[in-house]
């Protein structure tokens, strides 16, 4: 709304802390809006989990043996073919998920920035929190650790930069090889742990920033949540531990 | 009982306030925050001294000015009341008890406890009412309200406007004074002719004076009157409709 001149000091004590600009045409217009931007995050939130689900469902292979998980890794390559080339949908699917990426932080930091904003001078006192959960306060440091695992993981399972044993297509090996340097392992431990937190709160947030409510059916949400993390944080951290223990080899 | 008060002071909006430590001495455990708060300033008057200062109005949790933080925790330790409805029962014998006022953006201090709250009228101005024509009023009972529509509707509305939700909130956030502001209109039938038009307009004027809701259910919790976080949902999801339906309505040739 049009800010009106102040009709008094009380009101002109009053200075808003964020100016709407130009609005872009629909649907970016939403995206210029904090209240959007939630929209935005919990959208690309769920084109993560989906990603995360498959990701940690489809390494189980590394279970069934070396030939089975090498073979996973070309038939990924192979999704659809020959309706569509070789590598399509794999391509299709990295370009998605990097632009999902990308909305995911921006949306994040600009939030964060206008939060910061909102309340300039903290409490004095110690605040006591009732509701607000380690997770939920987290989430701007978990965020980060991610972000910055992300680009260790790629470095290290797909490029192969920082796998001193890396052969492109190698896939058991190369994974092993990686795991069984304690540090590794310890990294791709904590990370797991720490995207599990952050699944822990977005999983739930998500429903209701997009207005996904039901008071008959929101204790299903928290449980999803739960759930979802645990599953996501047992499977992915079971594959360093087993290569550490000797299980996988 | 006896309590030690920790108090913010501050002079004016811009002094830099600090905590002034004040013993409360014969305090009944029937007495009430702000009865407390009384009897310190009528030591502080006799001694020639500033009294805090405090707003209060009602003293019976209903006109939302007594907001302030009671060990860190908006209106105190006691869910679902006001500072005013506080009873001192809920506090330890000899406990020091720190006070402070709410803390955001928008929320100037104006002095000591009292924080200037217009920025809720900019958002209420923005949409929070219904235009009604003047003229012989309509037969109340023609209009038929579902009741648990009624019932969700109240809910929303017993909001006081205190700002213990932004006050609580990490993120300085107003959602959830809007989100029942809005609610409680969007959800009757009365309110659905101005329904989208509001809905854009007061998240907007929100947005400008406010925090955005990471969902830390901070508000939920404080809430003098145990407003839920639902309808919160229930505004994030009417505002992307009305984004689009308003859209719609510009492209009709009916501007806002
Ligand atoms: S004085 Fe009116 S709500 Fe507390």
């Amino acid at each position: 709304m049009a800010q009106v001149t102040p009709r008094s000091s009380v009101e002109a004590a009053v200075r808003p802390i964020h100016q709407k600009g130009r609005p872009w045409p629909w649907p970016a217009s939403l995206y210029q809006t904090y209240t959007g931007k939630k929209w935005a995050m919990a959208i690309t939130g769920v084109i993560g989990l989906i990603f995360i689900g498959g990701h940690m469902f489809g390494n189980l292979k590394l279970y069934l043996g070396a030939a089975e998980i090498d073979a996973y890794a070309v038939g990924l390559r192979e999704v659809a073919y020959p309706l569509v080339p070789k590598g399509f949908l794999l391509w299709l699917t990295r370009i998605l998920l990097v632009a999902a990426l990308a909305i995911h932080v921006h949306s994040a930091w600009s939030i964060l920035a206008h939060n910061r904003r909102a309340r300039p001078v903290k409490y004095a006192g110690k605040r006591d929190y009732i509701a607000a959960d380690w997770a939920s306060r987290t989430m701007q440091w978990t965020g980060p650790i991610i972000l910055l695992f992300i680009a260790f993981h790629l470095a290290d399972l797909t490029w192969g930069w920082v796998n001193p044993e890396f052969v492109h297509g190698d896939v058991y090996a190369n994974t092993i090889a990686s795991f069984q340097r304690i540090p590794v392992a310890g990294l791709y431990i904590v990370a797991n742990l720490a995207l599990g937190v952050h699944i822990y709160h977005g999983a739930w947030s998500l429903f209701q920033s997009l207005g996904v409510n039901n008071p008959q059916y929101n204790a299903l949400r928290r449980l999803f949540a739960v759930g979802f993390a645990l599953a996501i944080v047992a499977g992915n951290i079971s594959f360093p531990l087993a290569a550490t223990i000797g299980i996988l080899e | 009982m006896k309590f030690t008060l920790q108090v913010w002071r501050q002079a004016g909006p811009d002094d830099r306030g600090h905590f002034e430590t004040y013993e409360a001495q014969d305090v009944s455990d029937e007495m009430s925050f702000l009865e407390v708060l009384d009897v310190v300033n009528e030591d502080l008057i006799r001694e020639g001294k500033e009294p805090i200062q405090f707003d209060h109005d009602c003293r019976e949790g209903i006109c939302g000015s007594c907001g302030m933080m009671i060990n860190g925790q908006p209106h105190g330790p006691q869910r679902g009341t006001a500072t005013c409805q506080l009873h001192m029962r809920k506090f330890k014998d000899g406990e020091t008890i720190v006070v402070e006022p709410w803390r955001a953006a928008s929320f100037p201090i104006v002095r000591d406890l009292v924080v200037n709250r217009s920025a809720f009228d900019r958002i209420v101005e923005a949409g929070g009412y219904i235009s009604v024509n003047t003229g012989s009023a309509v037969e109340a009972n023609m209009l038929p309200v579902p009741k648990s529509v009624s019932d969700a509707a109240m809910d929303a509305a017993a909001c006081i406007g205190c700002g213990a939700c932004v006050a609580a909130c990490p993120n300085g956030a107003a959602q959830l004074f809007t989100a029942a502001k809005a609610q409680h209109l969007n959800l009757l039938p009365q309110g659905q002719a101005e329904r989208w038009t509001r809905t854009e307009a007061m998240v907007e004027t929100m947005e400008e004076y406010f925090g955005s809701c990471t969902m830390h259910r901070e508000c939920e919790a404080a809430c003098p009157k145990n407003i839920s976080i639902d309808f919160i949902a229930y505004l994030n999801r009417d505002y992307v409709k009305a984004k689009t339906v308003n859209r719609n309505l510009t492209g009709q040739g009916l501007s806002q």
